[in-house]
């Protein structure tokens, strides 16, 4: 018996996608830039995809409203980017940082806040009731983006880069968008954080068995139901975040964004295994790829390649590619 | 102080549909083990995730060092002082084995945070805990992973010991080792309570014994009086032991 058993086989997709593709680009330099953007787009994807799979694994809880908290990260990013514009209107980096960086604590708070009372009220009284979570989540969602009509209006709002984090970074011939550099630097830095948690922390072990068998943790004495309102914060906050991440990926936002990303994200978690935090980043980042790589190479079929991604996985590993024990 | 540790009395559990006790009465004596025995299908799992909140009892009341907990939550159970390890063992697969012991210490936050004491002791009884301290659990074998499940739940001192028919699937060798662990066990004051099909096992651990048949209790008394009396004993279990 060896001492690790990591199962590297879906780790190796992500390279293997990549590299599989190279010949059908052709061009080095296309492929990189279109690989980075993958991977920035795979990241973003990943930092709201990696609480709904907790949320899901914990409580068996399917929250089809998840949308909502990246639509309200992004509304609530215009506004504290909107009274910061002369930090954003800035050409210096530092000077952007300074006010992307609230916007997000920022989008983070608010969402985090919201995400406790959408558990409280909508979540709350429907567990153990998948059927009812679909519909009463969804509807918390058509909610959710109605209010934000009400408060920043029906149309969407520009979400301009700040200017320093617009413009490429050549490495040879291959130009890479700075900003997407900085999406996979933050994805990186959100991944390493959940993994020292899940990995190092006594919450991480609880969170981690709780997926396995919550009922087992509630034997050994611990309260998985606090355990999980922690995570749904958490993981709506991280949607936030992401939403602030992925509306200056698009540069502007709109109530129903974040009904367009639940499609991705929950075939990212499909494909990653139902509560696996390691599955949902190998997931998010061949969705990321895949969306980029098809959108170059045959436009008519991109809306599909990520539904045509999942089956194959699934075809593969029926339980996504880490799937948690127990369940 | 009563000298009953644990007290049910006329406890009825409804699953769904299904009416699965009916009308438990069962005393688990302070710092003893008791045996609860039955055919399968006669209530003793049900019993166990009733007594720890797993399922909550529609009549009668469950007492645990005098507090009704028949009606608590299983965590506020667990912690009263309650051990618990489920016919399932319910180990964590993804877990090493250091982890699921951390996980048990709920005063520790670290593997050295444990009272190392009480570790080597366990250690002692289940050598195996130790030998794959660092491996995941779900690549223990059967008996290694009951090994664990039973390490894990005393990791601390608990008042109460509930383990779910330990011996189930296990090799006689593993079964020794068992014995031997619950045996040890009661030396150090532990009340057990434990469920077993396997007679044999039953007769060389248990000083008390409750029958159960058909959601209820039919004999209670001691362990060595049923293995006295073959005539109760195929009353009781359609066997002698």
């Amino acid at each position: 018996m060896k001492n690790l058993d990591f199962d590297w086989k879906p780790l190796a997709l992500v390279p293997l996608l990549a590299l599989l593709v190279l010949p059908l680009i052709g061009s080095p330099s296309t492929w990189v830039t279109l690989t980075v953007a993958g991977l920035a787009m795979g990241m973003i994807i990943f930092i709201i995809a990696s609480g709904l799979t907790l949320v899901f694994g914990l409580m068996d809880v399917l929250n089809f409203g998840h949308g909502v908290f990246i639509a309200l990260g992004a509304f609530v990013a215009t506004t504290t980017m909107g009274v910061m514009s002369d930090w954003t209107g800035s050409p210096e980096l530092w000077r952007n940082l300074v006010a992307v960086f609230p916007a997000m604590l920022v989008a983070m708070l608010v969402a985090g806040a919201v995400g406790l009372a959408f558990e409280c009220f909508i979540v709350r009284p429907v567990y153990g009731q998948h059927l009812k979570q679909i519909l009463i989540t969804m509807g918390g969602m058509i909610i959710g983006e109605e209010l934000i009509k009400v408060i920043w209006g029906p149309a969407q709002i520009p979400l301009p880069l700040p200017d320093g984090m617009r413009g490429s970074l050549y490495f040879g011939d291959a130009a890479v968008e700075k900003y997407r550099l900085m999406a996979v630097v933050v994805g990186l830095a959100v991944f390493g954080v959940l993994a020292w948690v899940l990995s190092r922390t006594k919450i991480g072990l609880l969170i981690r068995a709780g997926v396995q068998d919550r009922e087992m943790v509630e034997a050994l004495g611990y309260r998985i139901k606090r355990l999980f309102i922690g995570v749904f914060v958490v993981g709506s906050a991280l949607a936030g975040l992401g939403g602030v991440m992925w509306g200056l990926y698009q540069q502007t936002v709109t109530p129903q964004m974040g009904a367009q990303v639940n499609v991705l994200i929950f075939i990212v978690i499909i494909i990653g295994g139902l509560g696996s935090t390691g599955g949902a980043l190998i997931g998010a980042l061949l969705v990321g790829l895949m969306a980029n790589y098809t959108g170059f190479l045959a436009p008519k079929v991109a809306l599909f390649s990520n539904i045509g991604l999942m089956v194959a996985i699934l075809l593969w590993r029926p339980q996504g590619v880490y799937p948690v024990a127990n369940r | 102080m009563s000298d009953k540790l644990l007290e049910l009395k006329g406890v009825h559990t409804h699953i769904a549909a299904y009416h699965i006790l009916h009308g438990v009465d069962l005393s688990v004596p302070r710092g003893q083990l008791t045996m609860l025995l039955g055919r399968n299908g006669a209530g003793k799992t049900t019993t166990l995730r009733t007594i720890m909140g797993l399922w909550h009892a529609s009549r009668g009341t469950v007492h645990f060092n005098g507090q009704d907990i028949t009606a608590a939550e299983t965590p506020h159970i667990a912690s009263q002082g309650i051990a618990y390890v489920p016919e399932n063992m319910g180990i964590f697969s993804d877990l090493t084995v250091k982890e699921n012991m951390v996980l048990a210490a709920r005063a520790a936050s670290r593997a050295d945070q444990i009272d190392s004491t009480r570790l080597q002791w366990i250690f002692s009884l289940f050598p195996a805990v130790e030998k794959f301290w660092n491996h995941p659990a779900g690549k223990l074998s059967g008996g290694q992973k009951q090994m664990l499940a039973v390490a894990r739940a005393i990791v601390e001192p608990r008042q109460l010991l509930i383990v779910d028919e330990p011996s189930k699937g296990l090799a006689p060798a593993i079964i020794n080792n068992m014995i031997d662990a619950f045996a040890q066990l009661k030396t150090t004051g532990t009340t057990i309570l434990l469920v077993e099909q396997n007679i044999s096992f039953a007769k060389r651990l248990g000083d008390h014994v409750a029958v159960m048949d058909d959601g209820r209790v039919v004999h209670a008394g001691s362990m060595q009086a049923l293995a006295d009396d073959e005539e109760l004993q195929r009353s009781l279990l359609g066997l002698a032991i």
